[in-house]
């Protein structure tokens, strides 16, 4: 990571970075540019090297910010129209310790609203464009960030993962995302999808980097009853020796995901990896178990919306109903509307024993199974998606295809494991191909030094 | 399984949405394949298996009730509360919103 010292300027480094980020208009990565912010911090920082006064360990790095993250700097609108004239008086606690160790945010990218999609496309602001072809989609739902690091707008940007929103667009444009153990990082100030999945992750070049970001930003915050205690860089690890890879998980992937799969571990077993292969027989079930978990508490974070303390009002109200259903009506996207009738659905009497309950029983078991697995081996290796990177409007009619692209990212966000999407390479048509890292909880140190360790032996 | 208009109706209710006819249709159309899709659940046997709720098992978290200092404060809070019939939509500390009675 280029950091601002005595021979590089922060301002210089912001400047290049926004001169990038208007070049790259056209793939639609940012909802909003924080220019004027950007360079005054920059000088500060530059000031302060100039007097041989302590700058942080992320000094004039320039980064790019999922939008569904809380600050002052620009709205937090979640790529929705709802929160569209949201301007926060609170800082998100990962944004605060990014920027307090000298990071500056450059802009907010763009998203799936709320988070709610694997494309970027349903973004009220429109999509996002691949990095590597504008016909196809940036992944989602944080296609923003993927596509700011991949163009090499930013060294690096903040993501958030509740079933592969960073692995997977971090996969669609060849660079590392890492989505940490569940609480590592705080999420005080994040816009909330699904409390009990939704993690705050990065976006960089390298595992390396994210190593530095991590040690940064991950700790436990009184404002986050969710966050664990520090555990992040204070357990040792000895070197991974066995990689697990599990039956079956290769069905139905493209030609080129397989191709690229079946040489990374045949480069393991060459540099002296067992391969453990495992049955787990449960996880098929990991992605109606998400489709059910994750709408039923979309349904219940999103209830909050309602046009009164913040956000979106609908205009022409005559009532207080009128407030809460035109304000929501108007404010929010399709697939926002979709998850919160399923999780109304999988919740309302009825249904709720049949759907959720059981989902959450099905969870212990995926809990299990992954437990068990890592009895056998220190790391899974796996795809991130059946697919490359589609096009844009292929599976926007059909929501449950779209839905079926998160089948091989969904799972271990419900055990709440660590997971780092690697790039592997190129298709022929040149699009990118990534494979996860699946760790134990708590393992994401020693996971992320087993990415640097394949990395360096390529 | 099939899900009615009714039954549509009721979930827009519950999730305070109100609907167009239109997107009555296409959410019917999709809720049906997605709840058909989810229900492949209903093969996998959990008897007697406990629920998770969190991966962690945490348990709640207890502090003193005491006002601590807070970053933003009442009125830096209040101030984004949207514009009401073309005004401010705070005063005297208080939300506006449509006559309720």
């Amino acid at each position: 990571m280029k950091i601002a010292n005595k021979t590089t300027s922060a301002v210089a480094l912001v400047k290049e970075a926004l001169e990038k980020a208007k070049k790259y208009e056209d793939y639609h990565i940012f909802v909003s540019l924080n220019e004027e912010a950007a360079l005054k911090k920059a000088k500060e920082i530059d000031d302060k090297i100039k007097k041989g006064e302590e700058v942080g360990a992320l000094a004039g790095v320039p980064y790019a910010c999922k939008d569904n993250f809380l600050s002052p700097e620009g709205n937090t609108t979640a790529s929705s129209k709802i929160l569209e004239p949201f301007h926060s008086p609170i800082t998100a606690t990962a944004i605060k310790k990014l920027e307090d160790a000298g990071a500056i945010m450059i802009g907010r990218a763009n998203l799936d609203s709320f988070a709610h999609g694997s494309s970027t496309e349903n973004s009220y602001f429109g999509p996002t464009k691949n990095s590597k072809d504008k016909t196809r989609v940036a992944g989602g739902s944080s296609g923003g960030s993927a596509v700011a690091v991949a163009l090499d707008i930013v060294e690096f940007a903040t993501g958030t993962d509740t079933g592969g929103s960073i692995r997977q667009p971090a996969s669609f444009n060849g660079v590392y995302g890492f989505k940490p153990t569940y609480g590592t990082i705080s999420r005080y100030g994040v816009v909330a999808m699904a409390s009990s999945l939704d993690c705050v992750g990065f976006f960089a070049k390298s595992p390396e980097d994210i190593d530095l970001l991590m040690s940064i930003t991950a700790g436990q915050d009184e404002n986050d009853m969710t966050t664990l205690p520090d555990f992040y860089g204070q357990e040792g690890y000895s070197r991974t020796s066995k990689v697990g890879i599990i039956k079956g998980f290769d069905q139905g992937l493209n030609d080129d995901i397989k191709n690229a799969y079946e040489q990374e571990i045949a480069k393991l077993k060459e540099k002296g990896y067992e391969i453990v292969e495992l049955d787990m027989p449960t996880l098929k079930y990991a992605l109606p178990v998400y489709y059910i978990i994750q709408p039923a508490e979309v349904a219940s974070n999103l209830s909050r919306h309602d046009g009164v303390r913040y956000g979106f009002r609908a205009e022409n109200i005559e009532s207080l109903a009128d407030v809460y259903g035109k304000s929501r009506s108007e404010g929010f996207m399709p697939e926002n509307k979709r998850r919160i009738m399923i999780g109304n659905f999988v919740l309302s009497s009825g249904f709720y024993d049949a759907y959720y309950l059981k989902a959450q029983q099905a969870r212990t078991l995926i809990i299990k199974e992954y437990d068990a697995a890592f009895e056998k081996c220190d790391f899974l290796l796996t795809p991130v998606s059946p697919n490359p990177a589609f096009k844009l409007g292929e599976k926007t009619s059909d929501p449950l295809s779209m839905y079926m692209e998160d089948v091989l990212s969904v799972p271990l966000n419900l055990a709440g494991l660590p997971g780092l999407a690697i790039p592997v390479g190129e298709t022929a048509e040149g699009l990118s191909l990534g494979l996860q890292i699946v760790g134990p909880r708590r393992s994401d140190k020693a996971l992320l030094a087993f990415a640097s360790q394949i990395k360096e032996e390529k | 399984m099939n899900i009615t208009r009714e039954e549509i109706d009721h979930l827009a209710e519950l999730s305070n949405f109100e609907l167009s006819d239109a997107e009555k249709s296409s959410l019917q159309s999709d809720l049906e394949n997605i709840i058909k899709y989810i229900s492949e659940l209903s093969e996998l046997n959990t008897d007697g298996v406990e629920p998770t709720y969190q991966v962690f098992e945490m348990e709640n978290i207890w502090r003193e009730d005491e006002i601590l200092p807070q970053e933003a404060g009442r009125a830096a809070l209040l101030k984004t509360a949207p514009s009401f019939h073309g005004k401010e939509g705070v005063e005297d500390y208080q939300l506006k919103v449509p006559k309720v009675l």
